[in-house]
């Protein structure tokens, strides 16, 4: 183990070193000429003043957050787990800034960086979140479909309809910390759960080892499977690692339900269908998470989830719901207005194109989905994207005639 | 870079359900890692806390290269060659030709040593390079190192070059403050690195923090460079068009040796064994460290059937103009030495020399439409 590679320091040796802590470089590299330090002294040479990042050029979350005293205190604690907050925030300096969307900056490793870097994590979350504190706030959870009104779109412009959110299993690292073993072991809880859905429900899991090429790319054109890992603020946080080990797909007969194994999440959970009715995705959505949630259970596992920040997701930004609903919509008149942006706003939605985030509109169809992950629930939000949906219909119909549109009030955040 | 205390956490996994699925992979890590040595090495760590996993994530990563046949492990710190020896001798045996764990290396740095090299045709080699890697004893390698450790490094290396004077008096130039216009130019004129997207190096965490504390310094001339904090902890190249190879290695030999007294003299000297020569980041360049290599204009010869025989038989191999990864323009390659480790500096560079001109020469006798079957060489 390591200490049969440490030699032991001579005390002069340590005297000297201890006598130089605070001397410029080139005093503390006369010391380092004897390579046998010990890891600790070594720690004692590099204060987290000498390791705290540039983050001059940075325009992200972790960037706008992250104070050097922030850094002094948090650099040197360890989860339960044994992860760190350079190792949390590592996407965030390697990626100073996104085109598109102000990124989040920094992945929590496991449940408990939440609570071990909180310092960091809360204020991310209070700015990513509208205001939403952890420390004082609770989030509602609300899976109850039924609640959903007006929930069926005009299908002359709405094309498909979709709900996502994330899963992760409790008591295993997240993807940018996980070993191998333990990403097995999501796969094999999450797959063997899987196995027992029926109905509707029922389905198959595919390995991404042992998908062909052919397979994949079916997959990926019918926007079912996920990329390959290649954007910057993945492969920096970690999370491409060992691909495509214990990764997959499951999905069921239909199609209209999906599970994604071992990407961004433990789990990414999709209900999805051609057409505008959001009502019968949701649904299933809620019907398929609930029956998913107590498959697990039976076998001595649950999702992590607390009543601060509802259920835990490895980016920041999806804590709460981890929800994102959303259509594949034309808006040809609509779009070219020059309004449409803050209708978005104020009806909390956002645009992306059809390819999903990082990508741009085609033609008239854009991808309309939720802001909001945090502090309302999945009803609350999923009955915020319908209305919000038809109203921006409205406003293309209206259009299309040749009438006038109106920007509607901002919907009311809870931030004061 | 305390110690791996993440390391610990996995123990307590299985070595069953930890050990990689290596199964499509075709590169030096892949051959040789079994699950005895992965169980065997996978509770050590170095001193500075690089582990087995931290050594072979690139390779696991990165299952095989379209064009050469990839290490498939790093070196985090100067200790991981001894601490992960069980791994790494078979790969660098491997790598270097049936190099073993009792073998010494020679190093030779003295230019006179050199034979001919002055007089390689102009018309067809276009450019002349030599490079090495050097690391510097007392910090841990680019995998690895810290942010604090990095600038550490940098902030060392500008005050040494900021000594050199004459033909290598220069500048540095750190990669944070230079403007895009005047990075794309260094790019161009093959003086700078790429910024990192060779998943070789992402994968082994040689891009984190870019581009804090990188940077280049070269003399005025523009003939003599050094890259701060990529792949290595620096790259020392000297180069220039055409074909004077000589005056190349003259410059290479004659700086090395200023920059390493230099460092010498603030108590950091460079990493080097009698066994292993120059320790760098990739085993691949352990030894010497060295690629000297021309760009050279071969159209015929690269076309004719016995091309990459004969490259193999000199001892060399062949890149396209952009280094590696990259593929010919052209005609034109960038032709190098293949060897590494178990030969000197010297011997390297005349490898390169003779075999340039006997392909100069095989080229000139194929525009004549002539046959080179007499020509091609006994293996070297």
């Amino acid at each position: 183990m390591a200490g049969s590679f440490t030699r032991m320091i001579s005390g002069r040796n340590r005297a000297v070193l201890l006598a130089s802590l605070g001397a410029g470089t080139m005093a503390t590299g006369f010391l380092l000429s004897d390579n046998s330090l010990a890891a600790e002294v070594r720690t004692k040479l590099y204060p987290p003043s000498s390791d705290f990042p540039d983050l001059r050029k940075h325009n992200n979350c972790m960037a706008k957050a992250l104070t050097p005293a922030i850094y002094g205190r948090l650099r040197d604690k360890l989860t339960p787990n044994n992860w760190t907050l350079d190792q949390c925030i590592q996407t965030g300096v390697d990626n100073p800034g996104h085109p598109f969307i102000k990124t989040v900056g920094c992945v929590a490793g496991d449940e408990e960086s939440y609570e071990v870097f909180a310092e960091l994590f809360d204020p991310i979350i209070k700015d990513r979140h509208n205001g939403y504190d952890p420390r004082t706030m609770t989030h509602p959870t609300d899976l109850d479909s039924s609640k959903i009104t007006n929930g069926v779109f005009d299908e002359n412009y709405v094309l498909s309809s979709r709900v996502r959110t994330g899963r992760s299993i409790r008591g295993l690292s997240l993807p940018p910390a996980c070993s191998r073993a333990e990403r097995r072991e999501v796969e094999r809880v999450v797959v063997m759960a899987l196995a027992g859905l029926k109905g509707d429900l029922a389905g198959r899991y595919y390995g991404l080892e042992d998908m062909t090429d052919k397979e994949q790319q079916q997959l990926i054109d019918d926007h079912f499977l996920f990329d390959k890992p290649v954007s910057p603020l993945l492969t920096c946080a970690f999370m491409a690692r060992d691909w495509p080990d214990a990764r997959g797909i499951w999905h069921n007969n239909e199609k209209t339900f999906l599970i994604w194994v071992n990407e961004e999440d433990h789990t990414r959970v999709i209900s999805m269908e051609k057409g505008g009715n959001m009502k019968r995705v949701f649904d299933r959505f809620c019907r398929g998470l609930k029956q998913v949630e107590q498959l697990i259970q039976e076998r001595g596992w649950e999702f992590m989830w607390n009543e601060r920040l509802g259920y835990i997701l490895t980016c920041p930004s999806n804590l709460g719901t981890g929800l994102r609903a959303g259509v594949h919509v034309r808006l040809p008149n609509l779009s070219q207005d020059k309004r449409f942006s803050k209708i978005l706003d104020n009806l909390r939605l956002q645009k992306r194109g059809t390819g999903g985030v990082d990508t741009a509109a085609t033609g008239d169809t854009f991808d309309i989905s939720n802001n909001d992950r945090l502090g309302k629930s999945e009803v609350e939000l999923v009955q915020m994207l319908v209305d919000g949906v038809n109203y921006l219909i409205e406003c293309e119909k209206k259009l299309e005639k040749g009438h006038d549109i109106k920007v509607p009030s901002p919907i009311t955040q809870f931030r004061k | 870079m305390a110690k791996n205390c993440h390391n610990d956490y996995k123990m307590k996994f299985a070595t069953d359900e930890e050990f990689p699925d290596l199964s499509l992979h075709n590169n030096h890590m892949a051959k040789v890692l079994t699950k005895d040595i992965y169980g065997k090495l996978r509770g050590k760590s170095t001193p500075s806390g690089f582990t087995v996993d931290d050594v072979i994530q690139t390779g696991v990563d990165n299952p095989g290269h379209p064009f050469i046949m990839t290490v498939g492990c790093v070196a985090g710190d100067e200790e991981s060659y001894e601490a992960f020896k069980e791994l790494l001798d078979p790969i660098i045996s491997d790598r270097h030709g049936g190099y073993k764990p009792t073998d010494k290396h020679k190093t030779d740095l003295n230019f006179e040593n050199l034979k001919g090299g002055d007089d390689l045709d102009p018309n067809y080699v276009l450019s002349s390079r030599v490079r090495t890697g050097r690391s510097i004893k007392g910090f841990t390698l680019p995998p690895h190192n810290s942010r604090g450790e990095r600038r550490g490094i940098e902030k060392l290396s500008i005050e040494a070059l900021a000594s050199l004077e004459g033909e290598f008096k220069g500048k540095y130039y750190p990669l944070s403050g230079m403007t895009d216009a005047e990075q794309e130019l260094l790019i161009a004129d093959h003086f700078l690195f790429d910024k990192p997207v060779s998943p070789l190096l992402t994968c082994a965490g040689m891009a984190r923090d870019w581009p804090d504390g990188r940077g280049i310094w070269h003399n005025d001339n523009k003939t003599f460079l050094v890259w701060v904090n990529e792949e290595d902890h620096l790259r020392v190249i000297s180069m220039q068009l055409g074909g004077n190879m000589k005056e190349v290695f003259r410059r290479f030999c004659v700086g090395l040796q200023k920059i390493e007294e230099i460092f010498k003299k603030h108590n950091h000297g460079f990493m080097w064994n009698e066994h292993l020569g120059y320790i760098l980041t990739c085993p691949s360049n352990l030894g010497t460290g060295l690629r000297g290599g021309v760009h050279v204009k071969l159209p015929k010869l690269s076309t004719h059937a016995k091309f990459e025989e004969i490259l193999t038989r000199l001892r060399l191999q062949k890149r396209g103009t952009g280094g590696v990864d990259t593929a010919s323009v052209g005609g034109v390659f960038d032709i190098s030495n293949a060897d590494r480790l178990g030969s000197s500096e010297v011997s390297q560079v005349q490898l390169v020399v003779d075999g340039v001109k006997l392909m100069v020469e095989m080229e000139k006798k194929l525009e004549k439409g002539e046959s080179i079957d007499g020509m091609i060489p006994a293996q070297k």
